[in-house]
């Protein structure tokens, strides 16, 4: 017979706690993390399938994973910035600016068939780089505060891109930027083939690289992370430069889905990219926050969007409910964010 | 001073605490605390961080309630629920962080609870009726202000005095002072002693919390110790020792306060610092330091320690001078430039300066030694490495492995820690960059003897390996205890520079403050 071990002793004045790696806390690991907005998502979608059966069908899938990647390439920019404690309020003008400049390359360059939406893409990134390097400079170098700075060149560029086109669209743009933007090989769309190793590549930086973990630091204390050498400027201009391209990135799926460069597109998705980028559990704070999240919270916002659309609401009720949804979810996430503290 | 105070002949029980427990999540904090406060006493609670003293006057103030036992406050009994409630029955607390609004006045911030109104049917703020209080309180506590100064513009003893007006605003019959000293001069230390002696003889009962033991046989009546949550000693002042209330705050005897020294000063400069200025700051600052030389940096609040090594780790400007590690000299001077050449530096403000407080442990140490783990143009971190390293610097100063999460990002942010185990993070962050040169600015502030002992340990064994450290500290006698040689500070200069047989605390103070020797 094998002696019970000391510290099992029934005898021992402590207590020994029993241990429970059971569903309780599988569940509470799954309410910590990212998984939580998953499940959410899950959650919604399964209690509205029996009132909108159309929501599961595999062509609505598809439109809802369609719908989600240029909003994923844009949130997933808006991330980076909010996890130094900015934000870049710009990104819609980027996106407009984006569209009327690449689309202007497409159409007046002449280049040959394909090399044009070639191009005209590198183009647009470069726009949305340059907006975004600009953003960084005038708040590193002349310390002003993020908010103020993006809220002007949104101003001014929603502003200039109406004013180059005299706010007309520019139509007339190469086929294959359509056939991008707008088809795949079977169920897998092309541009979920840009979008995804983006999105791989932005999770990779954040967790495992220098300038990724420099990226927190900043957001969380950026006096702290001074003095332990991290150069807060680089970073913080990094942030605004990579926001700016991934706005960009966006700008082409979607003016190749209009199929016009566009001087007003993305003017509605602003609160669509700070919600799902919250929902995902980014703080506007800064320091706390993930791709993976972001990725769950765009999901969220492009579910309830889709599933208002089939339930046949109008968009002003769609508008409504997507309110309430979010604040309900922040005060869910509020909730949680207090239960794991406590724990703490 | 305790003779006086005892033979009072009235010796009137404001509070009584009886067998008050209390337990966080079957975690016990405090086991059967019994404690009596007398009017006109001062009653000195001290042990070490996590002791329980926090808990326990925080029950008093409202902000925790017991588990079990019983609180008379006056002779009726009290049950404290709210801050606000303590507020209103008399007891005033005084934290190690002032509440305090720093965009406020002076009057604003004395009357936050509860602005003076004009009538109950017209209730603006009474301006003048708070401007004229407001001037009665400021008096009372000796502040040279004006109600309608912005509290911007006080230091930090000045804002104590505005917390200690607002204490007395509500004519609180307890004052309770959470480490108090740990943020004023000299001056104004003395003046807030000053100032609880008088509060004293007004018959108010007074809770006095710190780390400093000199200054709590100097105040106190009687003294309260603390060890994991229950009293271990407790009596008049006069039956107590310094030696003996580390040892029943230690729970065994220190042998000593400071470890021995293994370390030898060698011949090789690891800093060589030359005609270092700034305007109004520093003024032609030169010294070397050696490799396995501790050397502190002595002086008064004000004469520009701090600012000095802010300076030589490239945080703030120099106007002229030069900086050299081990012989190269850092031209372009910022702390990324200082830390690649092999510099450290431990704030003294570690909240805001030297830690993320929501990041673990892990994140925390690993923050400035990134670039060493980061391979090539993309700064992609070697995570196995990394992880090893971070373990092995936080065991190194021995942090409890139990803090430590299974992987970086899963363990408790450091804001869950003691003050100790906080510092001892920050030194495993920049113990972790393998430095040549170390600075540290008061190490050991607001840290408890235990924790004390284990920094200054890590120092030598720094220096031990060939490190050069430079100790800026208020304590002298920390100084004296581990360096060997101290130079004095005194507006913004360096005024003597004593090797370790001239150790002579009159003398090192007399530098300090006259920048001579007295006689």
């Amino acid at each position: 017979m094998v002696e019970p071990a000391a510290g099992l002793d029934a005898h021992s004045p402590v207590p020994a706690i029993a241990p429970r790696i059971t569903l309780s806390a599988w569940l509470r690991r799954v309410f910590a993390s990212e998984t939580w907005v998953l499940a959410l998502s899950i959650l919604y979608f399964l209690v509205l399938l029996p009132f909108a059966p159309d929501l599961g069908n595999l062509e609505n899938l598809e439109l809802i994973v369609h719908n989600m990647l240029p909003l994923c390439a844009v949130a997933i920019g808006q991330t980076l910035v909010l996890l130094t404690g900015g934000i870049d309020l710009s990104v819609t003008s980027i996106i407009a600016l984006c569209s009327v400049g690449g689309a202007w390359s497409m159409t007046t360059w002449g280049l040959p068939g394909g090399l044009d939406f070639v191009v005209g893409s590198f183009v647009m990134l470069a726009i949305g780089a340059f907006v975004g390097w600009l953003n960084g400079m005038a708040i590193t170098r002349l310390s002003m505060p993020p908010f103020m700075v993006t809220l002007a060149t949104m101003m001014f560029g929603s502003g200039f891109a109406v004013y180059l086109t005299r706010s007309n669209g520019i139509p007339g743009l190469p086929h294959s930027l359509a056939v991008f933007s707008q088809e795949g090989i079977g169920p897998i769309p092309y541009a979920l083939l840009v979008v995804a190793p983006v999105g791989i590549l932005c999770h990779g930086f954040l967790g495992k690289t220098k300038a990724g973990r420099w990226l927190f630091a900043v957001g969380a204390n950026g006096r702290a992370a001074q003095i332990s050498g991290v150069p807060v400027k680089r970073v913080t201009l990094l942030a605004y430069g990579l926001c700016g391209v991934l706005a960009a990135l966006s700008a082409v799926l979607y003016t190749g889905r209009l199929e016009t460069g566009s001087p007003v597109l993305g003017q509605r998705v602003f609160l669509d990219v700070i919600g799902a980028t919250v929902i995902g559990g980014t703080s506007l704070f800064g320091g706390r926050g993930s791709v993976l999240g972001t990725v769950y919270g765009v999901l969220f916002i492009t579910l309830i969007d889709n599933s208002l659309n089939i339930l046949g609401l109008s968009n002003f009720t769609i508008l409504m409910i997507k309110g309430t949804v979010i604040l309900f979810a922040a005060l869910g996430d509020g909730l949680r964010r207090r239960r794991l503290g406590a724990g703490r | 001073m305790n003779a006086s105070a005892l033979s009072k002949p009235n010796q009137v029980r404001v509070l009584s605490m009886e067998a008050v427990s209390k337990a966080f999540f079957d975690v016990p904090v405090l086991k059967n605390v019994s404690l009596q406060l007398v009017a006109g006493q001062v009653l000195g609670l001290v042990g070490e961080n996590g002791a329980g003293k926090s808990t326990l006057m925080n029950i008093l103030g409202g902000v925790v309630t017991p588990d079990s036992g019983t609180i008379e406050l006056a002779g009726a009994p009290y049950v404290p629920d709210t801050p606000l409630l303590a507020r209103q029955r008399g007891i005033a607390f005084i934290h190690q962080e002032l509440n305090l609004f720093a965009n406020l006045t002076v009057a604003e911030n004395l009357f936050i609870t509860g602005f003076p109104k004009r009538s109950k049917l017209w209730p603006m703020v009474d301006r003048a009726a708070m401007r004229k209080r407001a001037a009665e309180l400021i008096a009372a506590v000796d502040l040279e202000t004006t109600p309608d100064t912005p509290l911007a513009n006080l230091s930090p003893g000045e804002r104590q005095l505005v917390e200690i007006a607002k204490a007395l605003s509500i004519d609180a019959r307890i004052v309770i002072f959470d480490e108090p000293t740990t943020s004023l001069s000299v001056r104004e230390t003395e003046r807030l002693f000053a100032l609880i002696e008088r509060l004293r003889e007004e018959g108010r009962a007074i809770v006095y919390i710190s780390h400093a033991l000199d200054d709590v046989m100097r105040l106190c009546d009687t003294i309260h110790i603390l060890r994991d949550g229950a009293v271990v000693a407790s009596g008049p002042t006069s039956t107590f020792t310094k030696a003996s209330m580390v040892k029943a705050m230690v729970g065994r005897d220190l042998e000593r306060l400071y470890p021995a020294r293994k370390s030898a000063v060698q011949s090789e400069n690891v800093l060589e610092v030359k005609g270092i200025r700034r305007e109004g700051i520093v003024e032609n600052i030169a010294f070397e330091l050696k490799a396995g030389e501790v050397l502190g940096i002595a002086g008064l609040m004000g004469s520009g320690r701090s600012e000095l090594a802010r300076i030589l780790f490239g945080i703030d400007p120099a106007d002229a001078g030069t900086v050299s590690i081990a012989g190269k000299v850092l031209l372009n001077r910022s702390p990324a430039a200082s830390i690649e050449h092999g510099m450290a530096f431990l704030t003294e403000n570690r909240r805001e300066e030297g830690l993320l407080m929501e990041f673990d442990v892990a994140q925390n140490v690993s923050l400035a030694a990134l670039p060493r783990f980061a391979e090539g143009f993309s700064g992609v971190l070697s995570s196995e490495k990394l992880a090893l390293s971070i373990k092995e610097s936080a065991l190194s100063v021995s942090i409890p492995e139990s803090k430590l999460g299974r992987k970086m990002g899963d363990g408790l942010a450091v804001r869950t820690l003691s003050g100790g185990n906080q510092q001892k993070v920050v030194l495993a962050k920049w113990l972790l960059t393998k430095p040549k040169v170390f600075v540290l600015d008061e190490p050991t502030r607001g840290i408890d003897v235990g924790a004390k002992y284990e920094i200054y340990e890590r120092i030598d064994v720094l220096a031990h390996s060939g490190a050069g450290v430079l100790v800026i500290s208020s304590e002298l006698d920390e100084l004296i205890g581990i360096c060997d040689r101290i130079m004095v500070m005194r507006h913004g200069e360096i005024v003597g520079s004593f090797g370790r047989e001239q150790f002579d605390r009159e003398r090192l103070l007399a530098f300090a403050f006259e920048g001579k020797q007295s006689q």
